[in-house]
């Protein structure tokens, strides 16, 4: 009877093992749906849900159907913890997002304590400073991106003093300190350091501070909506020094909401809909049908976000949460093993990413690559 | 000198934005005591109407901009007037403003389902040109924004003032007991205040969102700024809602160029303890008493 009993009890545990890896695999999306990070989440949001419905019609990973559980962080830093602790509790095999750096850098311990790989939009450059082995970046972080712009505003702006205007939030900030870090490193002047306002409606004493800086280019780092508020601003008093970015002021989210005023602003793009890869187009045409909108490299970030996950459970063979993040280090995922992938991306041991990158410029209202610059590692 | 012309005129723009819709909150008042808290998203409204109307009824803007304003005094004016403020207004100020505070959200949120929470994109007023005025390079867009502003403040004075139905309008807010007795229409007039303040609120829609871009939550900070600018100048006059409301944008640039962007939010509300503190009736406003 004795025999029976302990049978029943480990048969009971073996069966609850294997149905747990049966039947659809969580993932859960935490982002900015409302608030000032909106248009960046929903671009990645739509992204991954493109990227899982592609997978689930090839018969999901490993034979199991993705579902996507989404929550809404409302760019608030205090609901982003209660959102991710909601998601946490539900027992996600991955967690993607969120996309801005404070609500990535307030809530991402919770992940990391529940051991489950948190694929995310954050960029600055602290994010992955902190020994959390289960963060994972789709996008370069600024430590990579301010080097490549700081380089192009000396060789191709040849600018020797120059004026930032920044956004007051982690993403700013950290993008702020690397880009002043890296233009003493090269004996440019900042003339003016000018901090706005995270969700700012109004940039029309930011700009005419900026006009009065008489500096030879106006770097700008602001999300998207502020980018795209700053750009028609500077148009309407005629700034005429180059303004110059770095991925956020060149997304079509921003040329789409700054209108002509988008026109001439340049600089350096991580990541885009519009780089010269047939695989990034067929991506942006198939995500522009679906959704009626062109993605930013946001959506490409929640895209690949997914494919990478997809790629490296399959490789493992298994639904491994902590196994999955230990993979994911160190590995180099290529479009010819995962399609998906769009542009052959490597992580290292901190979860940082390497792959090319390109200088662009808006003309007539499109981004236009002008030059590719290699990896990293390469 | 340049960057001083610049802040000064671009304050002014910004400032007269904030007098159109601070003049619907002492319209309001002083026709029916009422305190309207989603004054803010009857200006974020008009430009998802406008926006409409070039997407959906292929207008140029400016037609847009006109249909924006009817649509908005139909919904904004008559339909507000007779769906939240009659139903509510005889059971006192409290439980009427707490209604509008229920509409702000019911209107944010239903932007927000309509349209997205994202913002759209809407057309400037002009091409962006600058012009030379004493010295310094003028945003063209400016003027116009505070030539449009001071000219609509120009035209209610002057119907205010010189049309019998202003009169009867100044006659019913004064004192609408005796206005009824002498004969005038008070509903109507209540009713027709209720009308200007939409007019005036989607005329600062049109004016403002080429520069916010068109979201649902741009009612939020210009809804606080016209009731502060409101309160500054005088919550009993029309007037003193013009001076509160110039005098808010010129403080509120000068401030984020010259002392803090980030504390640019917190100068409003210092200017408005200081007014309190000193002249509590408002900078223009008149002492109101009443018995107990």
């Amino acid at each position: 009877m004795k025999k029976t009993l302990i049978a029943a009890a480990l048969a009971t545990v073996f069966a609850g093992s294997a149905l747990a890896q049966s039947g659809p695999v969580k993932f859960a999306f935490i982002g900015e749906l409302s608030g000032a990070g909106a248009v960046s989440s929903t671009n990645f949001r739509d992204g991954a849900l493109m990227a899982i419905d592609e997978i689930n019609a090839k018969g999901g990973i490993l034979g199991r159907k993705i579902e996507l559980k989404q929550y809404d962080t409302q760019t608030n830093p205090g609901t982003a913890r209660s959102q991710m602790q909601k998601a946490i509790d539900e027992e996600p095999y991955v967690i993607l997002g969120p996309i801005f750096s404070g609500i990535v850098k307030v809530s991402m311990m919770l992940a990391q304590q529940a051991e489950i790989p948190q694929i995310m939009g954050g960029e600055a450059s602290d994010l992955t400073q902190q020994g959390n082995a289960y963060l994972f970046r789709t996008s370069f972080g600024q430590q990579v991106s301010m080097p490549k712009i700081a380089n192009y505003m000396r060789d191709s702006v040849k600018a020797k003093n120059v004026a930032i205007v920044w956004v007051n939030n982690d993403f700013g900030k950290g993008g702020r300190d690397n880009f002043t870090k890296e233009m003493n490193a090269r004996g440019i002047k900042i003339v003016a350091d000018l901090s706005t306002e995270s969700g700012q409606t109004d940039f029309a004493a930011d700009v005419v501070k900026a006009k009065a800086a008489n500096a030879e280019a106006i770097f700008v780092y602001l999300n998207e909506e502020e980018s795209a508020r700053f750009l028609r601003e500077a148009r309407k008093q005629g700034i005429a020094v180059p303004l110059i970015g770095e991925t956020t002021l060149l997304g079509q989210k921003v040329i789409d909401l700054a209108g002509d005023a988008a026109n001439g602003a340049r600089g350096h793009v991580g990541l885009s809909a519009d780089i010269p890869v047939p695989a990034v187009a067929e991506f942006k045409n198939k995500f522009n049908a679906r959704f009626k909108y062109v993605p930013d490299h946001n959506g490409i970030k929640g895209y690949t976000g997914v494919y990478a996950a997809a790629y490296a459970t399959t490789k493992l063979g298994k639904f491994d949460s902590k196994a999955l993040a230990k993979s994911l280090h160190g590995m180099t995922i290529s479009p010819k093993d995962e399609p998906g992938i769009l542009l052959e991306t490597t992580w290292d041991d901190k979860g940082d990413i390497d792959r090319i990158s390109y200088i662009a410029e808006v003309v007539d209202g499109k981004q236009k690559i002008t030059s590719e610059l290699p990896k990293l590692g390469k | 000198m340049a960057d001083f012309i610049q802040l000064l005129v671009a304050g002014l723009a910004t400032g007269g934005i904030y007098a159109l819709v601070a003049i619907g909150f002492t319209l309001l008042w002083q026709t029916s005591q009422t305190i309207n808290f989603a004054q803010g998203e009857f200006v974020m409204l008009p430009a998802f109407f406008m926006l409409g109307a070039m997407s959906v009824l292929g207008l140029p803007f400016w037609g847009a901009v006109v249909v924006g304003i009817l649509v908005a005094a139909l919904v904004l004016g008559v339909l507000f007037k007779r769906l939240v403020v009659d139903p509510m207004l005889h059971h006192g100020v409290l439980p009427l403003a707490i209604a509008t505070m229920a509409l702000s959200l019911f209107l944010k949120e239903a932007v927000k389902d309509f349209y997205s929470a994202e913002a759209q994109p809407f057309p400037p007023l002009a091409a962006d040109v600058n012009v030379s005025f004493l010295g310094a390079a003028v945003s063209l867009q400016s003027l116009i924004v505070v030539a449009i502003a001071i000219g609509a403040v120009v035209a209610l004075q002057l119907f205010l003032n010189n049309t019998q139905t202003g009169r009867r309008m100044q006659a019913t807010a004064q004192n609408p007991t005796v206005a009824r007795i002498l004969g005038i229409p008070v509903e109507r007039m209540i009713l027709l205040a209720f009308v200007i303040n939409a007019v005036l609120a989607a005329l600062a829609s049109a004016l403002v969102t080429p520069i916010y871009l068109a979201k649902f939550s741009n009612g939020e900070y210009l809804g606080i700024a016209a009731f502060i600018a409101a309160i500054v100048g005088g919550f009993n006059q029309v007037r003193g809602a013009i001076l509160g409301g110039l005098l808010l944008g010129v403080v509120d640039n000068f401030a984020a160029a010259y002392l803090s962007a980030q504390y640019r939010a917190a100068i409003p509300l210092v200017l408005l303890i200081v007014v309190i503190l000193f002249r509590p009736q408002g900078l223009l406003g008149r002492v109101e008493e009443r018995t107990v």
